[in-house]
């Protein structure tokens, strides 16, 4: 990956094949998770409520990853934590699956293939809200990594990055990888 | 948020100056605030850029609420009514920062 840079009114970004499939990948399966939490919207008991945005869940997801992403807003008010939830976490899930769609559609115009054997690389440009999309996004993969690695403390993170089981050092290695991809972005963004 | 309503609702007497014992009310019913709680997970750079760009703060006062953010688990990064703390809660979110509101303690 060559960090991403600012030429003028855009920031641009070159990927191997391989990363730009992991982004996308990675990306999309958060997608998928958000998606679950909520369902097929016409599976909906009261479309009308549903599409003025009055039956959100009130419940915080049981999933640690998308509790992570669907936080409550009230730490010790269950009930205004609850009732946060149901205006507002639709709302929330449709932007963060925005973002996603964004990264994975800047992705594909940068030149992703879906071929393995294609090795050209992905050049991607962003302009300013698209930078904002995938700033949120990358930090929603890493979200979600971190807690399927365990990482709630600084500590955690050094341990995983040490880590002598196979699978966690080498998604540990994606985690760190995604995370220099962001921190050149911020600096790209300005 | 009862008084604010009832004073922007109730009638007004126009003799006297309802402006600032309005301004009093909105004051007392004031006392909420947005805090970002710390996590190993967002860079420091990240949360500084999102503090700048979210909230208009200077480069400054970004980082210097990032590192409070950073060193003591958590900081106050805004305060006002309680709709416009969950506008920025629900925000913050959306970065994938760790926020919540709450009264304020002060």
């Amino acid at each position: 990956m060559r960090p991403f840079v600012r030429r003028r009114q855009t920031v641009v970004g070159v990927f191997e094949q391989n990363e730009a499939q992991l982004v996308a990948n990675l990306t999309a399966q958060v997608v998928e998770l958000l998606r679950d939490r909520n369902g097929p919207p016409e599976s909906s008991a009261d479309p009308l409520a549903a599409m003025v945005g009055m039956s959100g869940p009130v419940q915080p997801p049981e999933d640690p990853v998308l509790a992570r992403l669907l936080p409550d807003a009230y730490r010790d008010d269950p009930e205004d934590a609850a009732e946060f939830r149901r205006y507002t976490e639709q709302a929330l899930t449709s932007t963060k699956v925005a973002n996603a769609e964004t990264v994975i559609t800047t992705l594909a115009d940068g030149g992703m293939s879906e071929d393995a054997r294609d090795d050209a690389d992905v050049e991607v440009e962003l302009d300013d809200g698209q930078v904002l999309s995938w700033l949120r996004a990358l930090t929603d993969v890493r979200l979600a990594l971190a807690v399927r690695l365990g990482i709630e403390s600084e500590e955690d993170a050094e341990r995983v990055a040490e880590s002598d089981d196979p699978g966690t050092a080498a998604m540990a290695d994606v985690y760190d990888w995604l995370g220099f991809v962001q921190e050149t972005l911020v600096e790209a963004a300005g | 948020m009862g008084c604010v309503t009832a004073a922007a609702t109730g009638p007004a007497p126009a003799e006297i100056a309802p402006d600032r014992e309005h301004d009093a009310m909105v004051e007392l019913e004031d006392p909420w605030v947005t805090i970002v709680w710390n996590d190993p997970v967002n860079l420091m750079s990240y949360v500084a850029f999102v503090f700048r760009t979210y909230f208009g703060y200077t480069e400054e006062k970004a980082t210097e609420l990032m590192l409070a953010v950073h060193h003591e688990g958590k900081a106050v990064v805004s305060s006002g009514r309680r709709e416009e703390q969950e506008r920025h809660v629900q925000a913050m979110h959306e970065y994938g920062l760790w926020a919540t509101l709450e009264r304020s303690q002060l």
